[in-house]
């Protein structure tokens, strides 16, 4: 993963599955301890969508968002979001942002988790615009007469 | 006045375990998965979710498996489930102009940057049934276009024709808009409003109304402008980081409608425009739902009100299958004392016509010999 902001950590992370993440974390060994100090709790997001695609803004439903902090042994907080009802995968989001605030196991997640899952999803979404592109129309014109 | 009737408990125990026992089916078969359902019934998930407002993919299967299959029970299911949770954020509005496409099409132009893309549709489908799903033929993987690396933009059509004018645009006023969760409808309702009511308003009453205005009913000569299916990402903003921030991805459909013109003395005519979203693969929805919505638009574009489909509080306060489907389905209640009173008043009114018309064959028996002789 290029960009290794809070931010595109935390979409990689909402974007893969937890059973992914789950098995990419069993390779960080010695995990430190950490205890959760809100959450997780299920909830919902109310969605906007916008007029036209581009318009003003309205309401058009909510979704089940599930979120959670998690304070390390020494104080360090994390927060995950996730789309969903899934408490575990918000959880470990929380957790990995955590971890990532501290420089010995920065590289360590980014080496055993970020990296492999950055790469499962751009392939996920390759093969979904592969097959898409699938059924693609090629037109062409029928030559009438002559 | 309201009397309380007590008893039929058992009754009652009785008929829900047999509901049960005829959801579950014939135990020499496996039961049916709620993972099953949301992977194999997919649109029957997404239109549950649609109108239920309230998207997750494992409880509309729930809520379809355990409705047997009656989507508006389904519906009925998913929304009261929604009223249990709180609201922990509001989205930044999705932008469906990035959406990662599983289908786009235009019916206005044929060649378009990205191309006409047809996805996982039954459109060009024979509709002839097919016996091989019955006989649990083995079904081919979707064909992949392996030399692709990644999808090919597809900005949004209408934003084409807006270069030369001739299509109105939709432009951010920056308006926060109303929420019918929160306050109740109140009418006139704008338009942030009424397509939050449509959005989840039930399919087959949006498809009825849309198809009235192309038969004429409140015509508008609509074009579907263009359609896409696919997952787009949700963003909100949180306050820990006061950053926005991707939790995920959901999929949506659009319809943008391009309809005939609107002009003024002053604005120069222009194509009008309405609008259809929905959760999951949803696409008759959606092209309902942006023909009632630019129907609704009709008082707005100066135009005469004469159909059903143009009248906003007609339209918007039936749309909500929840509601239909409650108000119907309260007259199966016990209505016996209320139905005693209707008795009570029909037998006197029906005593005192009896007794009314038989003054007037006292009165026509005596006075009709002398009519005769006039």
């Amino acid at each position: 993963m290029n960009d290794t902001s809070r931010g595109a950590r935390q979409r990689l992370l909402a974007l893969s599955t937890r059973e992914r993440i789950e098995a990419c974390w069993t390779a960080l060994d010695a995990v430190p301890a950490h205890r959760c100090v809100r959450g997780p709790e299920t909830g919902m997001a109310m969605l906007k969508g916008r007029t036209g695609g581009t318009g003003n803004a309205f309401h058009l439903g909510e979704m089940t968002l599930t979120r959670a902090s998690v304070a390390l042994d020494d104080g360090t907080l994390g927060h995950g979001w996730v789309r969903g009802r899934d408490h575990r995968h918000a959880e470990l989001i929380a957790l990995a942002d955590a971890v990532a605030q501290h420089a010995e196991w920065q590289q360590k997640l980014e080496t055993h988790v970020l990296a492999p899952l950055a790469e499962e999803l751009a392939e996920r979404q390759r093969r979904d615009a592969a097959t898409a592109a699938a059924t693609r129309v090629d037109f062409f014109t029928l030559v009438r007469g002559e | 006045m309201y009397v309380a009737v007590k008893g039929g408990e058992q009754a009652i125990a009785n008929a829900h375990r047999w509901l049960a026992d005829r959801r579950r089916g014939d135990r020499d078969r496996p039961e049916l998965e709620v993972a099953q359902v949301g992977d194999q019934l997919r649109l029957a998930v997404d239109r549950v979710m649609s109108e239920a407002s309230l998207y997750d993919p494992e409880l509309a299967a729930l809520a379809f498996k355990q409705a047997s299959g009656d989507l508006t029970e389904a519906v009925f299911l998913l929304r009261a489930y929604r009223t249990t949770l709180p609201r922990l954020a509001v989205s930044e509005p999705l932008d469906t102009a990035s959406m990662r496409i599983e289908r786009r099409i235009s019916a206005t132009y044929k060649d378009i940057p990205g191309g006409q893309i047809l996805g996982p549709t039954y459109d060009y489908t024979h509709r002839l049934l097919d016996f091989l799903q019955l006989a649990g033929a083995e079904v081919p993987a979707a064909e992949i276009r392996e030399e692709v690396t990644e999808a090919e933009a597809c900005p949004q059509i209408l934003e084409l024709l807006n270069d030369e004018g001739l299509v109105e645009q939709e432009i951010d006023d920056g308006s926060e808009p109303a929420d019918i969760t929160r306050d109740p409808p109140d009418y006139p309702m704008d338009r942030a409003a009424r397509l939050q009511m449509l959005a989840r308003g039930d399919e087959g009453y949006l498809l009825a109304l849309g198809y009235s205005t192309q038969r004429g009913y409140g015509r508008n000569h609509p074009f579907a402008g263009e359609i896409r299916l696919g997952q787009v990402e949700v963003e909100i903003h949180v306050d820990e980081w006061d950053e926005t921030i991707c939790v995920g991805e959901i999929a949506l459909s659009e319809c943008q409608m391009i309809n005939q013109f609107g002009g003024s003395r002053e604005a120069a005519p222009q194509f009008t425009r309405g609008y259809g979203l929905a959760f999951g693969h949803n696409e008759r929805k959606t092209m309902a739902m942006a023909l009632v919505d630019r129907a609704l638009r009709a008082e707005e574009l100066g135009e005469p009100i004469i159909g059903p489909a143009q009248q906003a509080e007609f339209v918007l306060a039936h749309a909500d299958s929840v509601d239909a489907s409650g108000f119907v389905s309260h007259l199966k209640l016990p209505h016996y004392v209320d139905f005693q009173s209707e008795l009570d008043l029909l037998r006197r009114l029906r005593r005192e016509h009896a007794a009314r018309q038989a003054e007037l064959d006292g009165t026509r028996d005596t006075a009709s010999p002398q009519q005769e002789e006039r």
